[in-house]
């Protein structure tokens, strides 16, 4: 230490961590695959979120570390240490950088909101009022249209119930009941979201997306997937003894496969329509 | 000092009736002195902390595969609610608040006794009846909703039960209501007039914070649950919605005061970290006024921020967005806290007793702990991982890591006040050893679960997270083992230990003027304040340096 000057250690500190954050934040494997529209912008948050975090997590780590190695108590060495009282300078700087970091966040994270239609009064948009379940009461609350699909209506609207221990998928524009969800990918889907017992959540981790399905309360989310494939739907709200049974899943079809998933089911349920409806509310 | 005499507990205790000692029968009546008051809260609090422990092992051997094969699911929510009921309400608040601050409060501010001794015993006794309905609710299936216990689930499920959990949690809130009243009025009124605001030990302004946070918060949780109550019971229908309730009012009503609970548990325990650093890296506290004042900024801000609790339920959009950014900036007072604490061990002359340690341990943990917590304040990613191990992940690294090694710091700390016997040391860095390691292993996976799917409050899973699952399970057990050697280090410590001098660590705060332990009405006379309570290093007349262990 004694050659090389403090600026200079700092500097190539500052840059090292730096550099292991930035990677730590790109390379970090923790989320899922991503299947829908708004995945990439929460994970693109989380990973910003994930850097900031770890340079944080160095410094402050390393500064505890550091300390317990350099500054521990020498055999023999029974007096006190200097008394340094505080460094009004100092506690600015760590008031300052912190608070810009969260106001930061803070503004980043209206902004991805936005994106993913967070800051839409679903409802308002008049377009789904002849498949929205019948719940005068309020207006639905949720994530509904993202910039892109602000004021044009769904393409495909889902009625999505939640009881003690499934979720029911009411088409409404085919009459087709399922206990699996299936979508069209690219396509923007409104799910009409209810519960008819107790509090459920409907969540898919791969589309990132998650809703509570609220007893007297319409909710709604929309959402456009990205990615054909199966992913699970969890019901993320404790609902009860078997809550933790309560899954299913979405499958994502291209076109071509969802139009012939619907014809099939629309045929196939026909003679069996009655059972479903009886409980389906 | 030798003759000993019980006291009459409802006489007036006057300064020349008392005997100098009590004895260990003395703790098991309504007695009304502020430090066996603080030994019982303290007590019954790690005889919670056990069942509750004992709970979390059965819940980490249901989840170490991924049917319900250990545990029936009904029962397995029982266990995970009591769990989370009694380690919040039967052993953080009371052990921090009702323990730590009862003990201190008065020795620190030099008084004879809290304001109001025979409140201090009621508040302390509303607590045994509180945890026997909590654990006598198994009789009638336990109740399972969780310790947020949402409507409508818990008007359907285990009726009785729930009614039990609610009157168990009333009970405590009133106790800490109670308590509250009491420290506030002590620390006002009766601090010795020679000591300045700015010579008041931080621990004190931490529970001043935390004294006004219950007072503030905790009537509406009561109003809350006892609405629930009526609902389970009477017929009245707040929270159903098919008879016109609302659930997500409930919502509102708990989290505005359980999202300050977890500043309730946490100021008390920053309290200790900023007595406990000092002390043991020989240093005056980095910024005094800072952290006093980041209590308070913190007490006042935790107000605002519950609806981040709720951004996956019925909450409008510009709610979302106000709660995003009042909770993002709770950070910033916990962070001048924990800059505060770094810049105190550096440059100091840092000794590694087991108190020590558990104060480094815990600021490590909550830099992981608070991290997450910045993370989950943000609504557009908090929508992802709400419900999930992610939550499960982060508020153990808060509670474990930040609240669990507070009080281990804080009982190596003050147990030679406490008993007047020392602990053995070695001792002591096996158990922080074990617990170091337990914690990591137990809570740092889980956040990996719920960022890859996995929901709260389940008892079978998806087989995918089998193995992550199995290391956490691992982890538990280590966890379940390292109280082990704590537990055997203070019975026998108590009962055979070296006898400790009036002030083995060299501390300058009031507590350690008078004897080890300190005699029935404190002091033989009132301490006078010649210097504040982190002057360390300097060599002013009147105080301790560390070469001459002097009592002032
Ligand atoms: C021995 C160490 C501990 C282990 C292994 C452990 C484990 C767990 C697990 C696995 C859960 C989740 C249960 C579920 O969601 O199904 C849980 C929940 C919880 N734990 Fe712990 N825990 C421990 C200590 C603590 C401590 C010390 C506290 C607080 C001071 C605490 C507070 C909670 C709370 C509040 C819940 C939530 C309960 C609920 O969701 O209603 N735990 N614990
Ligand atoms: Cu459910
Ligand atoms: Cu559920």
């Amino acid at each position: 230490m004694k050659q090389i000057p403090l600026g200079i250690i700092t500097l190539i500190a500052g840059i090292l961590i730096t550099l292991i954050s930035l990677w730590v934040g790109q390379n970090n494997h923790l989320l899922p695959v991503q299947a829908s529209a708004q995945a990439p912008l929460v994970d693109n948050f989380f990973n910003v979120m994930v850097a900031i975090g770890t340079a944080l997590f160095l410094v402050v780590q390393g500064a505890i570390l550091f300390s317990v190695i350099k500054f521990r108590r020498r055999r023999g060495d029974n007096g006190d240490a200097l008394p340094i009282e505080g460094s009004f300078p100092l506690e600015i700087l760590w008031t300052i950088i912190p608070g810009i970091i969260v106001i930061g966040l803070g503004v980043y994270s209206v902004d991805v909101y936005t994106e993913m239609g967070g800051m839409d009064e679903i409802g308002h948009h008049g377009m789904t009022h002849e498949s929205m379940m019948a719940q005068p009461k309020s207006n639905p609350i949720g994530i509904g249209s993202t910039p892109a699909t602000e004021g044009k209506p769904p393409s495909l609207v889902v009625n999505v119930t939640g009881m003690q221990y499934a979720w029911l998928f009411n088409y409404p524009d085919s009459d087709v009941n399922t206990g699996e969800l299936h979508v069209p990918i690219g396509q923007d889907v409104l799910l009409n979201i209810s519960a008819n017992d107790v509090i459920h959540s409907f969540w898919v981790p791969q589309f990132r997306l998650k809703q509570d399905a609220i007893p007297g309360q319409p909710t709604q989310l929309r959402f456009t997937a990205t990615k054909t494939g199966t992913y699970p739907i969890v019901c993320a709200e404790l609902c009860g003894g078997y809550h933790g049974s309560m899954r299913t899943s979405v499958v994502v079809h291209t076109p071509e496969d969802y139009d012939r998933w619907l014809t099939e089911n629309r045929v196939a349920q026909q003679p069996e329509m009655d059972q479903t409806v009886a409980v389906n509310p | 000092m030798t003759q000993l005499e019980t006291p009459k507990t409802t006489a007036v205790v006057t300064h020349h009736e008392v005997p100098q000692k009590w004895k260990w029968y003395d703790y098991f009546t309504f007695n009304i002195d502020h430090k066996v008051i603080g030994i019982q809260y303290l007590v019954t609090a790690f005889i919670f902390y056990l069942i509750g422990g004992l709970m979390a092992m059965a819940i980490r051997i249901e989840l170490n595969t991924p049917d319900a094969d250990f545990l029936d699911p009904n029962l397995y929510n029982a266990f995970m609610t009591n769990h989370g009921t009694l380690m919040i309400f039967m052993w953080i608040v009371p052990a921090a608040i009702g323990g730590f601050g009862n003990f201190l409060i008065p020795l620190m501010v030099g008084a004879r006794d809290m304001a109001f001794p025979k409140l201090n015993a009621i508040a302390f006794w509303l607590n045994p009846p509180a945890g026997a309905l909590l654990l006598g609710s198994f009789f009638f299936g336990g109740s399972q909703s969780g310790w947020t216990a949402y409507p409508p689930l818990s008007l359907i499920t285990a009726n009785t039960a729930q009614s039990m959990w609610i009157l168990a949690i009333v009970l405590v809130g009133t106790s800490s209501i109670l308590g509250a009243l009491n420290f506030v009025v002590t620390i006002l009124k009766m601090k010795v007039p020679s000591m300045q605001w700015t010579q008041m030990p931080l621990f004190c302004w931490a529970i001043l914070a935390t004294s006004v946070l219950a007072l503030l918060s905790t009537p509406v949780l009561a109003a809350g649950l006892v609405l629930l109550l009526f609902d389970i019971n009477f017929g009245t229908s707040f929270f159903k919605p098919d008879a016109g309730g609302n659930v997500v009012l409930y919502q509102h009503l708990f989290w505005f005061y359980s999202h300050p609970a977890v500043y309730l548990m946490i100021l008390p325990i920053f309290g200790i970290m900023s007595e406990v650093i000092p002390v043991h890296a020989r240093k005056p506290i980095f910024g005094y006024k800072a952290i006093a004042y980041s209590s308070l900024a913190i007490c006042i801000i935790g107000l605002f921020v519950w609806v981040h609790h709720m951004f996956t339920s019925g909450t409008p959009p510009w709610m979302r967005m106000f709660f995003t950014i009042s909770t993002l900036i709770v950070a910033v007072p916990t962070g001048v806290k924990i800059f505060g604490w770094v810049a105190t061990l550096w440059g100091g002359k840092i000794r590694f007793t087991s108190a020590m340690l558990f104060a480094i341990g815990l600021l490590s943990m909550f830099v992981v702990g608070g991290l997450g917590g910045v993370t989950l304040g943000t609504a557009p990613f908090d929508i992802h991982v709400h419900d999930t191990y992610y939550v499960v992940g982060h508020f153990h690294y808060v509670l474990f890591g930040g609240s669990v090694f507070g009080i281990y710091a804080g009982i190596y700390h003050w147990f030679p006040k406490m008993t007047g016997r020392m602990m053995n040391e070695t001792w002591g860095r096996v158990h922080f050893a074990l617990t170091f390691v337990g914690t990591h292993l137990t809570f740092l996976p889980m956040h990996q679960l719920g960022l890859q799917g996995m929901p709260r409050r389940v008892a079978m899973y998806d087989p995918q997270f089998a193995g992550i699952n199995h290391l956490c399970t691992i982890g538990a057990m280590i966890l379940g083992i390292s109280v082990i050697p704590f537990f055997l280090n203070a019975i026998w410590s108590w009962m055979n230990g070296p006898k400790a001098s009036d002030n083995p660590w060299e501390a300058l705060t009031l507590e350690w003027t008078t004897t080890s332990p300190p005699a029935i009405e404190n002091w033989e006379v009132l301490p006078v304040v010649t210097h504040g309570p982190y002057d360390y290093g300097r060599s002013d007349e009147g105080k301790p340096t560390a070469q001459t262990a002097a009592s002032v």
